[in-house]
């Protein structure tokens, strides 16, 4: 059979026989304990009874972890770019930079609602920190892996810094930047909803899905907190569906990942 | 009046820090349009030449002028080719070949104009955009060659460029290398391990011995220009390659 047909029909069979296996979970269970699991079409009916209120905190949600995103993106490059430039220089930082991704989000949010104030600044700051480590590692790594003979290449043309910088050592670390954004933008939409949990707010426009999260499980609305754990799955696709097409468009007219000739 | 050479290289001595004595006591003077191959066993610096030549590395002891000037001062005369094609992966043939100009600041519509001229010596058509990666080692060393030659170079230094290629492509690129020779004056110090390339390209075959890298013996090669398929077969050629692989091993051995 044609590879592309498998792709499709691979994960398809196995999506239908999880999905066999969930109903027969619930039919095993005795009565009083069947609200553990509701089946896919109650969570889709839950799904579409608080539609009005799920799409508002997917909004609010998706908002907090592009704006988190885009901000780790930025930064991280620019202290990636920084520390390519010496050993000493990393080594001096690279501990810090440790800290802050051992920082559990659960302490952190208290002190930024204090600093900040609930809501959507406290969520793009944790998505931040979420996301910021796996893309400054990657681009640094992408950075100071630039093939030597490139660099004796540039060297002897007399290049630039500028120059050797930016036409060789940020195009050639393009591969690595893309790994730590796929894992970034994975990342992201649970910073947010850990952030809006945490962080979260009301006021305004109403809170996200971490809050929304909150007041379901509060009001024994299990369904309606299993459709929000799809929304919030569904919203992680979204990202990193948008960063492969990204790094397709980048990457894929040159780099060998995408001219595999095994496997 | 004798032509002033393009390189001269006076008693120089080249140790990298503490390290040991690379190249030792080196007399070399080249005249323009001159082609030089450098031969030797490994360890006896003959790319370290090459690195004094562009400039990239001070001498340690004699003096070495490169067009009359400091190998610094001269850096604009000289163009490279590696045994690696050293190409950028991301970008097209043609914009690779555009690299080295653009490094140096020469205009896009210069660039567009050496390159096609480029592309032409080196008879490399229709590829202009496609990758590296879709391209085969011998094409890969021509779009090098050609990124090179966009620059008209007064010294063109090649450190084994056809070291990693299957005998007939190098053959060919060895005849092709004479042909653009014919069309692009440049002098060429060029650097190999394979005696046969050395006899047909050379004019001047530079044996050297190592530990500490010096000069054992100059060879001559008075076969006339253009050389081709013949020249390769005739029986001058066969016995000067016997004797300059003679030369070689003596080296070797000691």
């Amino acid at each position: 059979m044609r590879r592309p047909f498998l792709n499709i029909l691979l994960p398809l069979g196995t999506g239908l026989l999880m999905v066999a296996c969930w109903y027969a979970v619930r039919h095993a269970l005795s009565e009083d304990l069947k609200f553990l699991l509701p089946t896919p079409d109650e969570i889709w009916a839950a799904l579409q009874a608080n539609s009005e209120s799920l799409s508002r905190a997917t909004l609010n949600t998706s908002k907090g972890a592009v704006l988190g995103f885009v901000l780790a993106v930025v930064v991280s490059f620019g202290l990636a770019l920084i520390l390519s430039l010496s050993h000493l220089i990393r080594a001096s930082l690279y501990p810090y930079l440790m800290i802050l991704q051992m920082m559990p989000i659960i302490v952190i949010a208290p002190i930024l609602v204090l600093w900040v104030g609930a809501g959507l600044n406290s969520v793009v700051i944790i998505t931040f920190l979420i996301c910021f480590f796996p893309l400054v590692v990657n681009t640094t790594q992408g950075l100071i892996s630039t093939d030597r003979n490139l660099v004796e290449l540039f060297r002897m043309y007399r290049a630039t810094r500028w120059q050797e910088t930016f036409w060789l050592r940020v195009p050639a670390a393009l591969p690595y930047f893309f790994t730590g954004l796929r894992i970034a933008a994975v990342l992201a939409p649970i910073g947010a909803l850990v952030g809006d949990y945490t962080a979260g707010s009301s006021a305004g426009d109403g809170g996200g899905l971490g809050f929304q999260a909150i007041i379901y499980s509060s009001q024994a609305k299990y369904s309606a907190l299993f459709a929000t754990a799809a929304v919030t799955c569904i919203l992680g696709f979204v990202f990193a569906g948008a960063v492969n097409i990204l790094s397709w468009l980048a990457l894929s007219k040159w780099h060998d990942s995408y001219h595999r000739t095994d496997n | 009046m004798p032509v002033p050479p393009i390189v001269a290289f006076n008693h120089v001595v080249k140790r990298y820090g503490d390290g040991p004595v690379v190249i030792d006591g080196i007399d070399l003077t080249a005249a323009p349009g001159d082609f030089i191959s450098l031969i030797g066993p490994s360890g006896c610096g003959k790319s370290t030449l090459l690195r004094l030549i562009a400039g990239l590395s001070p001498l340690t002891g004699g003096s070495l002028t490169v067009d009359g000037r400091t190998p610094e001062d001269a850096a604009a005369e000289l163009a490279f080719v590696f045994q690696e094609p050293t190409l950028l992966p991301w970008l097209t043939v043609a914009h690779n070949i555009e690299v080295a100009q653009q490094l140096r600041g020469v205009s896009a519509a210069d660039r567009a104009t050496a390159r096609r001229r480029a592309v032409e010596l080196v008879r490399l058509h229709g590829r202009d955009s496609a990758y590296p990666r879709q391209l085969s080692g011998g094409q890969k060393m021509r779009v090098s060659l050609a990124r090179a030659l966009t620059l008209e170079p007064k010294i063109l230094l090649l450190d084994e460029p056809f070291g990693a290629l299957d005998e007939m492509t190098r053959e060919h690129l060895n005849e092709e290398l004479l042909d653009i020779r014919e069309k692009q004056a440049w002098t060429a110090f060029f650097v190999t391990h394979s005696v046969a390339e050395a006899v047909f390209l050379s004019n001047r075959i530079i044996v050297m011995s190592a530990n500490p890298g010096r000069i054992h013996r100059e060879v001559r090669v008075d076969f006339p220009y253009p050389r081709t398929e013949a020249t390769r077969l005739s029986r001058p050629y066969h016995d000067l390659v016997a004797e300059v692989s003679g030369l070689l091993r003596s080296v070797e051995n000691t």
